[in-house]
């Protein structure tokens, strides 16, 4: 990896990137009043993420985000969708059935809703970063 | 002619020239890029079809991460696609036959944007009049997704899911970065 960094392409990425990341969080938890959800934001964080990964070299970027946790986290995203599913199943639902999550059903559908929108994203994202991690890592 | 017929054309005309100009390059750098455009050709198309989730989608999957995933293949694999010798006569025939057959399928489809299409008459308007009582959230898309078709997305994050232990399987994991570590000395030699 290149060890110096143009400045032009440093203060850009620097501008960007919490834009992106912030910009991310957005869809991710405005998804349920305005486009986008758990996927689209997982690729927006994901992007945000390869993108200081580009400028600064992937080494760098793996001592934020490590491949060992990102890995932990694909999964994890995936479990926690299905684990609503699961728990909706334990308190007398049906699978993914998210009115029994709370008192009140439409709390309920928030609620479930709310929780594999950010299983999705984590998942999406944690995929996305892994992908480009491996990519990165087999060209050098 | 109105400015939504105006743009879906201009739209159409230049997906259709992306296409072509693709099919036609060598150079996968720059066939990379313009896969990239066609994304965001179509992304623009979506939008102007009022389907802004799919576009999102299509803009940040399409031309966005897909270009810089791809990007990083090209380096591992190399610039230029290898030329073929053989006859292009029965890939041509394959795709005109399977081009004739699609057209004459979509003569039987509904007119384009017709509200009495069975695809608007079955499921959607209950999902257009009850989602609000059911599910208690305003973007519909998000209803669908989520709550009534939850297994579907289910069924999508697993697929995302498998794609990145089908390429840390490929490309090694963690296992090979240590071996590289290890190797990068003999590299050197």
């Amino acid at each position: 990896m290149n060890k110096k960094i143009s400045l032009i392409l440093r203060e850009a990425c620097n501008l960007v990137v919490p834009a992106v990341l912030l910009y991310a969080f957005y869809v991710q938890f405005h998804g349920d009043y305005g486009p986008g959800g758990g996927f689209q934001a997982g690729v927006i964080f994901a992007a945000g993420i390869i993108l200081y990964a580009l400028v600064y070299g992937r080494e760098k970027t793996q001592k934020i985000f490590p491949t060992s946790v990102v890995r932990y986290f694909i999964s994890i995203g995936l479990l926690l969708y299905a684990g609503v599913g699961v728990t909706s199943l334990f308190m007398g639902g049906n699978y993914l059935d998210y009115n029994v999550l709370a008192h009140d059903p439409l709390h309920g559908q928030h609620l479930g809703i709310f929780l594999i929108e950010l299983g999705v994203g984590i998942t999406v994202a944690a995929v996305m970063i892994m992908i480009f991690y491996m990519l990165d890592e087999y060209a050098d | 002619m109105d400015i939504q017929t105006i743009i879906n054309i201009s739209l159409l005309t230049l997906l259709a020239l992306t296409a072509v100009i693709l099919l036609r390059l060598h150079n996968l750098l720059a066939a990379i890029l313009l896969s990239g455009i066609y994304s965001l050709l179509s992304a623009g198309l979506f939008v102007s079809l009022d389907a802004v989730d799919v576009a999102f989608t299509e803009a940040a999957v399409g031309a966005g991460l897909t270009t810089v995933l791809l990007l990083g293949a090209v380096a591992i694999t190399g610039r230029e696609q290898s030329v073929t010798r053989h006859s292009k006569l029965l890939p041509i025939a394959v795709t005109t036959i399977t081009a004739a057959a699609l057209i004459y399928g979509t003569l039987d489809m509904p007119k384009f944007a017709d509200p009495t299409a069975p695809i608007h008459m079955h499921v959607a308007p209950r999902y257009i009049e009850k989602s609000g009582e059911e599910i208690g959230i305003p973007n519909i898309v998000t209803s669908v997704l989520a709550s009534y078709r939850g297994y579907d997305t289910l069924g999508e994050v697993t697929v995302v899911f498998t794609a990145a232990i089908g390429v840390m399987l490929l490309l090694g994991g963690s296992r090979k970065s240590k071996n590289q570590s290890l190797n990068k000395t003999d590299k050197n030699e």
